[in-house]
């Protein structure tokens, strides 16, 4: 493998302006992976990849980029002149936008009033909408994004509101484009097309700034890849001379985690079993409609499906969040469908929560109480119905050594943590008290390498000593290689049952899409 | 990192004090602009409270008003502990203290035990206070009425039902003066006696430890127990407290009875152990909104909430010597809007300063080395 010091990718272009050059960044803030010593250099007219492990320091660079934050040292060169941001203003200013990875539209407005929102172009006193049309067309057609104005954003697929907020950044002037994990919430065929619109964006000599750590992805349309690690740069590459586990191991150092289960653990013995759970939301729209699996001890059943199509009501069906309207769940031989959570909890059911800010962690408690957060009733945290504080503690540490919870003491609040360490926290916690039941939506999102193996591990331990898993997740990779069963979830039913074993990421995009038509069963065979 | 580090500590003590100069700064600059002398306003204060007899006086008094504010400021902060605005401590401590009034001067508890006497008397105005803000509850977890607007409609309705019940042929008694309404006085054997101090006749509230006792328990709830627990986590993050199994609609129902209940204690030091009688003229019917005043200035803290009620008592009876300086006394109004106003400022002003911090510590503690991050970790003490 070759791989060259950073400053070399400049010497490699000498020819191609750089279109964005840092020097030097360091940056001492705030959790736990700052940028130290960030070298970077990023040809005009490129697809330039970032790649790094969650927690590497991408995100934070990508800030000091956009100038949302300042760095305590080091030098951002635009075009060659040295530039200072004060604020993100003065990235856009140069012509540096950013497309975040969670999208910033608002609903009921149309794509026009999307667009042009805080960049209002004006006429006199009045708004300019007529001058905003023209030129959103004109910029959806020269870079093929298919973009129509007076649509609803509303009415858009994923795929199309990421265009949206790519047309968005160009209308505002931008030539040199950020993007911030752009894959994470796209099925595999819409990633092609959004690789199109990159391609198409290069041509027209714009610069791309691509962040990701899926390394297919980065190979297949980066030209250069510059490789983070612990906040710093190590590597600067290009892909025809590195193979995807090349630079996983730069990326992380040593070998590449693989989502894989050993040999079958499943028993005959059913942990979990749901049936005809129906789940209507407060508009009487049925969100989840007649539901019926059955998880086994030492199972992990997989559900796949692009997100909001009913994952997120059926864990808190699970957990007593949100009541059924018709159907049953029993935990064992005991029915639970009318269960308080507490009791849920008591029973044996562990919960990581897709988003852990929301109902994960108290992000201003100290780690030790969100060691008690949801095993509020039960030892070592309690006594009677007395804190035991000291147990709590001890135990925390116990979490914190265990599963490689990066922290100077169990003192600190949540919040100080990063978001791959407060991940850690969780999953020792719920794996604490010896679940049956592991409900675990997206265990991984978010947290570096180490720790996705380190959870999976976990994962892979707890299900030999009979624990049922159900396991959500956007990860196909994660889904198909820790799945004993895979079932595929569209628009609030389940509509496939694939073999983990057998299945390919597309056969499962598709069915996630709703684009294999025909609901399937086993090998996508038509039931 | 520890749990009570110095710096932790001066942070805690930065912005009460601040605040509290601040406010001493503008009242200076009002006293100037309005002709007074803001020395000698000072002295006026300072020489009510050292003065042989009106000194020892002034202290005892202050002492007691803070022992009813303290016990408005526990009502106040049980709700704040989980964002629950309960401005309704007025109305049910003054339901509260006319209802235990009634029932302590009855005539059959006349031969009772004084202890037994007492204790029901203390029981009742809890039950009745902790009824009144239960209705706030229930509206809340039932017709989701914001407990903002219930309680504080149910303070204007308390003063009604307070006024009807008072008639003479209900729980009130015939005023010998003839024009206040009131209930009976209660006789010795219900009342609470007071502590002598030297060099004055003021007597201290007997339940002032009764104030000391609700703080204790206060404390050993929030802290200690599962239950504050659940409060404070619920206070936090709602959402997380329900994925952690806490019923939010129960812990909003029992922590506005806990109010409610510490609420109508709020009346009981000057009823027992000073004025004898519930009349709508002579008691004192504006606490619960001190109590914020207080809960706020003392972070909800059963320490800092003492110190701020003693504060508040302090200004409130030194202020009636500036009368006699010369110096209008409604200038202590004005410093104590100034300390409440300035003191939720710099509150947020350390707490994000202290966030800031403590990811800075983290940052250092972990990230800046390119060591293994491990190794690094357990050379700082935790």
């Amino acid at each position: 493998m070759s791989t060259h010091e950073p400053t070399e990718a400049a010497t490699d272009g000498a020819t191609a302006p750089l279109a964005v050059e840092l020097t030097g960044i360091t940056k001492r803030f705030p959790g736990v992976v700052a940028n130290s010593d960030v070298n970077i250099s990023v040809r005009a007219g490129t697809v330039h990849a970032l790649v790094g492990e969650n927690g590497a320091g991408k995100s934070t660079l990508m800030k000091i980029l956009y100038g949302m934050q300042r760095p305590d040292e080091g030098t951002i060169a635009v075009d060659g002149r040295e530039v200072v941001f004060h604020s993100p203003a003065d990235a856009i200013e140069v012509g540096i936008g950013m497309v975040h990875q969670h999208f910033m539209l608002a609903d009921n407005l149309t794509v026009l009033e999307n667009v042009v929102l805080g960049a209002e172009p004006r006429s006199g006193l009045g708004l300019d909408f007529a001058a905003a049309r023209r030129k959103i067309s004109e910029l959806s057609t020269t870079y093929g994004l298919g973009i129509e104005p007076d649509v609803l954003v509303d009415e858009l697929g994923v795929g199309a509101r990421q265009r949206v907020e790519i047309l968005k950044v160009l209308f505002r002037g931008a030539r040199t484009l950020i993007l911030d994990e752009p894959t994470a919430v796209l099925v595999p065929q819409e990633v092609e097309e959004l690789f199109d619109n990159l391609r198409d964006l290069k041509a027209e000599g714009l610069t791309i700034l691509f962040i990701s750590h899926k390394l297919d992805e980065v190979l297949s349309v980066a030209d250069d890849i510059t490789v983070m690690r612990r906040g710093t740069t190590v590597a600067s590459v290009v892909p025809s001379e590195v193979n995807s586990r090349q630079l996983a191991e730069l990326m992380v150092g040593s070998a590449l985690p693989v989502p894989e289960l050993r040999e079958s653990t499943v028993t005959d013995r059913p942990v979990l079993t749901v049936d005809g759970l129906t789940v209507t939301a407060a508009d009487g729209r049925t969100v989840l409609n007649d539901l019926s699996f059955t998880i086994h001890a030492g199972e992990v059943l997989g559900i796949a499906g692009v997100e909001g199509n009913g994952q997120a009501e059926l864990v808190e069906a699970l957990m007593g969040i949100r009541a059924l309207a018709h159907g049953s769940v029993r935990l064992g031989a005991l029915d639970i469908t009318r269960m308080p959570t507490r009791k849920r909890r008591e029973r044996g059911i562990g919960y990581i929560p897709e988003d852990r800010h929301r109902q994960g962690v108290l992000l201003e408690g100290t780690l030790w109480e969100n060691r008690i957060l949801g095993h509020q009733t039960r030892p070592p945290n309690v006594r009677g119905p007395l804190l035991n504080r000291a147990g709590a503690r001890k135990d925390t540490e116990r979490i914190v050594a265990e599963y490689d919870v990066r922290t100077p003491g169990i003192e600190v609040a949540a919040a100080a943590l990063s978001g791959g360490n407060q991940q850690k926290l969780i999953v020792g916690r719920e794996m604490s008290g010896e679940p049956v039941l592991l409900i675990a939506s997206h265990p991984t999102r978010g947290v570096d390498v180490g720790a996705q193996a380190a959870i999976w591990e976990h994962i892979r331990q707890a299900r030999a000593n009979e624990l049922a898993v159900l396991l959500i997740s956007a990860d196909l990779d994660e889904l198909i290689g820790m799945s004993d069963s895979l079932r595929v979830i569209l628009r609030g039913k389940l509509v496939a049952e694939y073999d983990p074993k057998t299945v390919t990421p597309e056969q499962l995009g598709s069915a996630m899409t709703g684009a294999a038509g025909e609901v399937s069963t086993g090998n996508g065979e038509v039931a | 990192m520890g749990r009570f580090s110095p710096r932790s500590i001066l942070l805690g003590l930065a912005a009460p004090i601040g605040a509290l100069i601040f406010a001493a700064l503008v009242c200076s600059v009002i006293l100037g602009v309005t002709g007074h002398s803001p020395i000698d306003t000072m002295d006026a204060m300072v020489d009510s409270l050292t003065k042989p007899r009106l000194g020892p006086r002034t202290f005892v008094n202050s002492l007691n008003s803070a022992t009813t504010y303290y016990l408005a400021a526990v009502a106040v902060a049980i709700g704040f502990r989980m964002r629950l605005f309960n401005i309704g401590v007025n109305g049910q401590y003054q339901l509260a203290a006319m209802v235990a009034a009634a029932l302590a001067s009855a005539s059959w508890m006349v031969g009772a035990p004084s202890f037994l006497r007492i204790a029901l008397t203390l029981i009742a105005a809890m039950l009745v206070g902790a009824a009144w803000a239960g209705l706030a509850a229930l509206l809340k977890v039932t017709r989701g009425v914001s407990e903002v607007i219930s309680t504080i409609m149910l303070n204007a309705i308390a003063t009604s039902l307070i006024t009807f019940l008072l008639s003479p042929d209900r729980m009130g008694a015939v005023d010998p003066s003839g024009n206040d309404t009131r209930t009976a006085k209660i006789d010795v054997g219900g009342q609470v006696d007071g502590l002598s101090y030297p060099g004055t006749g003021s007597k201290i509230y007997g339940l002032v430890f009764l104030a000391v006792l609700v703080g204790l328990a206060y404390w050993f709830v929030l802290s200690r127990t599962r239950f504050g627990f659940e409060l404070k986590a619920t206070g936090l993050s709602e959402e997380a407290a329900v994925a952690s199994g806490v019923s939010v609609k129960r812990m909003v129902v029992y922590s506005l009875l806990l109010s409610g209940a510490a609420a109508g204690l709020v009346g009981m030091p000057a009823l027992l152990g000073d004025i004898y009688t519930y009349s709508s003229q002579n008691f004192p019917s504006t606490v619960g909104f001190t109590g914020i005043a207080v809960a706020l200035l003392g972070r909800n803290h059963p320490l800092g909430m003492g110190v701020a009620a003693l504060l508040w008592g302090l200004l409130d009876n030194t202020a009636n010597s500036l009368d006699v300086a010369g110096v209008p006394k409604e200038i202590v109004a004005i410093m104590q809007g100034v300390i409440v106003l300035s003191v939720v400022v710099a509150y947020e002003l350390v707490r994000r300063y202290r966030v800031r911090l403590e990811q800075r510590d983290v940052g250092r503690a972990l990230g800046t080395t390119k060591a293994p991050v491990n190794a690094d970790a357990e050379e700082v003490p935790a």
